[in-house]
């Protein structure tokens, strides 16, 4: 008897934390859903319908207009293809510059080299603005020790405006939150068991091809979570990019100057086109727009992603 | 060439030829590390104690020792307001992040049906929530006037009940603030706490069942399971994410800006540069306050 009520009492609190846990994922869902559904519901409708107090979400009158606006505006897909170039290049050489140096600073100890990974934790730690001037002025006036004068004769190279700045950072593994991959890769690769590396040296396997053989095939969770982070953040990123970037077309600096060139467009325009609305309106539909490929990207991945980062040992 | 190497290389010893390997690896990180992080560095240092014009030949850079941290301090209208404010920002989101989180992470560790799908759009922030696209957001013309469409009906009223039944019932009248504060700000915590859950979720599945079962054998509720297993096994992880969060909101927030505009919209780099160092100073406080308050009471398994 008592035994049933006690029983009876149990299956009562876990159906009750049920519904309530059933309740909170679902609002906490629906808050992180609601500006996507939200843009995506503004950005189909028309003009009308914004003033229309019936149409909250479905609009009215569907129209692809916002879209096409942004699109002209954005020169999305001449935007599209430049991002996609700079985040793919920047990402896999960033990964690979990670991967030797959290290597190294796991495994291949050397004199000083937990001094030299105190460094990369001060490159985590110090916010990029104090060194953004600096970095800007070296870009602008690159000099590299004296050396480039030597070469071109006497003058210095400005590497503003062009992708250099991204691909010497990244090739030297100081691009954006590298500190951070440099991290995980370093703590993955401690957690792969000493032994397996002195079976491969006892096979007659170098350094290198031990790295390049055994370990990195073993440490793919943690590859695809640096891709994937170094991917999307670059992606995102508008610190650096608006400052290494002024007239290239990438999303992040067409983002951001979005809202002026819609005010310049609008400006030769028939007056009632001068509305904040409408203007929001395009610019909701340009967020949405930089963002889809990664809502897509994310789409195929994101199963991978889940459970790779749970093995990456960002814990350990 | 080869012939070369190769004796060079057979004469070391495996653990020398690690080393000597291990510097070759960390050789390119070096060299950007000196080039655009330390050299960059000093140089900022230098130029905050300094007077910089630009002229036709060049810069001229003047040392003036400590003026324009005073002109940052004393003179600038914007810089101390913003400082203050990102910094209680700062303390206000960090343990909220974090706490909500944790207990995210505990959910979404918990089966249910939909478990997948839950743990997706929770990770979705990480995707979408940064850097351009969340400052943009919070321009957003259309999504200011919906809010307020929104929350002038039901929710407000909801959340004005519930603080003066909080309030009634005795509670202090700071603790009921901040958490009306955090449910007003839910969005921003919800979004910004991605990263957070994915790696609590990671260090929550490190934790041996054994302990759950041996727990549940003799007799600990799940609540007590919470604080005697779960929160001490991953108590490291929230030092982790103390630091992460800190860090992460550079990238959002308002002394950013003022340091960028300081910077290159009125070019007065110098003071640019004290401003950012104030900042990096007061970060490192903040951090190192924490980092001690929290590492004592961190419980590490070795």
């Amino acid at each position: 008897m008592l035994m049933e009520r006690l029983l009876s009492l149990e299956s009562w609190k876990r159906g009750l934390w049920t519904i309530v846990r059933l309740v909170l994922i679902i609002g906490l869902s629906f808050v992180i859903l609601y500006p996507i559904i939200q843009k995506i519901s503004t950005s189909i409708k028309d003009k009308a319908d914004m003033y229309s107090p019936i149409v909250v979400f479905i609009p009215e009158h569907f129209t692809l207009d916002n879209f096409k606006q942004a699109i002209t505006i954005m020169d999305y897909w001449k935007t599209l293809v430049n991002t996609i170039g700079l985040s793919t290049m920047t990402t896999i050489l960033t990964a690979v510059s990670c991967a030797f140096a959290g290597y190294a600073f796991a495994r291949l100890k050397f004199k000083g080299s937990n001094l030299l990974f105190a460094g990369v934790i001060l490159t985590i730690l110090v916010p990029p603005t104090t060194i953004l001037i600096p970095i800007y002025m070296n870009l602008k006036d690159f000099t590299l020790l004296g050396l480039v004068p030597l070469l071109t004769g006497g003058k210095s190279i400005n590497l503003l405006d062009s992708y250099w700045p991204f691909i010497l950072t990244s090739i030297t593994a100081n691009s954006l939150k590298a500190g951070l991959y440099i991290f995980i890769f370093r703590q993955f690769f401690r957690g792969i068991p000493k032994e397996v590396e002195e079976a491969a040296y006892i096979d007659g396997a170098g350094i290198g091809s031990t790295f390049l053989r055994i370990m990195l095939p073993n440490a793919t969770p943690s590859i695809i979570t640096v891709l994937l982070f170094s991917f999307v953040w670059q992606w995102n990123d508008s610190f650096f990019t608006t400052t290494y970037l002024t007239s290239s077309k990438v999303m992040s600096t067409q983002l951001t100057s979005l809202p002026y060139n819609l005010q310049i467009m609008l400006e030769g325009g028939a007056t009632t086109n001068k509305d904040p609305f409408f203007m929001s309106m395009v610019q909701d539909t340009g967020i949405l727009l930089a963002i889809l490929p990664l809502v897509i990207l994310y789409l195929f991945v994101q199963r991978y992603f889940v459970e790779s980062i749970e093995r990456t040992g960002i814990v350990g | 060439m080869k012939p070369i190497a190769k004796r060079l290389f057979r004469s070391r010893t495996y653990n020398e030829q690690k080393a000597l390997w291990g510097f070759m690896y960390v050789l390119p990180w070096l060299l950007g590390f000196l080039f655009f992080f330390l050299i960059p560095l000093l140089y900022s240092l230098q130029y905050s104690l300094s007077e910089i014009e630009a002229n036709a030949n060049g810069m001229t850079i003047k040392f003036i020792g400590f003026e324009n941290f005073k002109e940052a301090l004393t003179v600038n209208t914007s810089f101390n307001r913003i400082l203050t404010e990102s910094v209680i920002d700062m303390v206000v989101n960090v343990p909220l992040i974090v706490i909500f989180s944790l207990f995210l992470a505990v959910l979404l560790n918990q089966k249910f049906v939909g478990r997948g799908i839950a743990r997706s759009i929770f990770f979705l922030p990480v995707i979408l929530a940064s850097g351009v696209i969340a400052n943009l957001e919070a321009e957003s013309l259309v999504q200011a006037i919906n809010e307020q469409n929104a929350t002038g009906g039901v929710f407000t009223t909801g959340t004005m009940e519930l603080m003066t039944i909080m309030l009634n019932s005795g509670m202090n009248e700071d603790i009921v603030m901040y958490l009306m504060d955090a449910v007003e700000r839910i969005y921003q915590i919800v979004s910004q706490s991605g990263v957070q859950i994915l790696i609590f979720l990671a260090g929550i599945q490190t934790i041996s069942p054994q302990l759950y079962e041996a727990s549940k054998i003799e007799g600990a509720t799940g609540y007590e399971a919470f604080w005697k297993i779960t929160f001490p096994m991953v108590s490291p992880l929230i030092l982790v994410n103390v630091i992460y969060t800190i860090i992460d909101s550079f990238s959002r927030n308002d002394m950013t800006t003022l340091i960028r505009e300081t910077g290159f919209t009125s070019f007065n780099f110098g003071l640019s540069s004290a401003m950012a160092w104030i900042y990096f100073l007061v970060i490192m406080i903040i951090l190192l306050i924490s980092t001690y308050i929290i590492s004592k009471r961190v419980f590490y398994q070795e």
